[in-house]
């Protein structure tokens, strides 16, 4: 694509920035709900496999009535959602950690934010390359 | 786009969340409201929440309301209107410490939610202005 090449890796962060997003969301969301686990992706190995190195391992489906694997929402594949271990456990089963979610969230805005920037200069650089003066 | 979900997500945590202070809100409110038998005491009323898989992504909602089986106080005051033969009235069985505790936890968990959009609003709103 041709948007590849001039974008970089950061059109593709960003989308999976804001995929991230809405995971956390749903965790900060479910923090009170009996039994929710928390779940999370890994960043660095999603992003890598975007980039083509070690793709993670999805469920093929060969045949078109095949369902997705379970929780496969949010854009991700259920087998790259990971669950968190919780530091400590509640006894109604919700592995939850809401200041720690909420750094993630935090964290992960201020990237989103990052890539945006990336993306904007980028953005700024063609529009000033194409105007003729 | 996803961070769109983000709204959903989050309005259905806040809406579970205003449950929860209502059911709080009426707890503390009918905390000294007496009954003549003890099945008809006021019971601490709690929400039991659950995920839930909608097209948005995986929110929260009130799968229902249960009732506290805590036991009910009887007290002795043979004055009151309401009190039977032996001169008792019942109390409702709302702990108002706990209560309390609840209504905490349910407006930080509000406030946690209206954060989050909040942020994500803002990313989108920067998102749109790309290339200003």
């Amino acid at each position: 694509m041709v948007t590849d090449k001039i974008f970089g890796i950061h059109a593709r962060a960003l989308e999976l920035r804001g995929q991230r997003a809405e995971l956390l969301a749903r965790n900060l969301a479910n923090a009170d709900t009996p039994g929710y686990k928390a779940r999370d992706v890994d960043f660095r190995t999603l992003l890598a496999s975007e980039a083509g190195a070690g793709a993670p391992v999805n469920l093929a489906r060969t045949a078109g009535g095949h369902l997705p694997a379970a929780g496969a929402v949010g854009g991700f594949e259920d087998v790259t959602l990971k669950y968190r271990v919780p530091s400590q456990p509640s006894l109604d089963g919700n592995t939850v950690d809401e200041q720690m979610e909420r750094g993630e969230f935090a964290s992960n805005s201020v990237r989103y934010m990052a890539s945006l920037q990336f993306l904007e200069k980028k953005v700024s650089g063609l529009i000033r390359t194409l105007r003729e003066e | 786009m996803s961070l769109f979900n983000v709204f959903g997500i989050s309005g259905s945590g806040m809406s579970a969340q205003s449950v929860r202070l209502n059911l709080t809100a009426s707890n503390l409110a009918n905390s000294e409201s007496v009954a003549s038998r003890p099945e008809d005491a006021y019971r601490a009323r709690h929400p039991v929440f659950q995920s839930v898989l909608e097209e948005a992504g995986v929110g929260v909602r009130t799968a229902g309301v249960v009732e506290s089986a805590a036991e009910t106080e009887a007290r002795y005051a043979p004055g009151h209107p309401l009190a039977d033969d032996k001169g008792y009235v019942y109390e409702s069985n709302v702990n108002a410490i706990e209560e309390m505790a609840n209504m905490i936890s349910a407006s930080r968990s509000f406030q946690q939610n209206v954060e989050v959009m909040n942020t994500s609003k803002e990313l989108l709103m920067r998102t749109l202005r790309l290339g200003e």
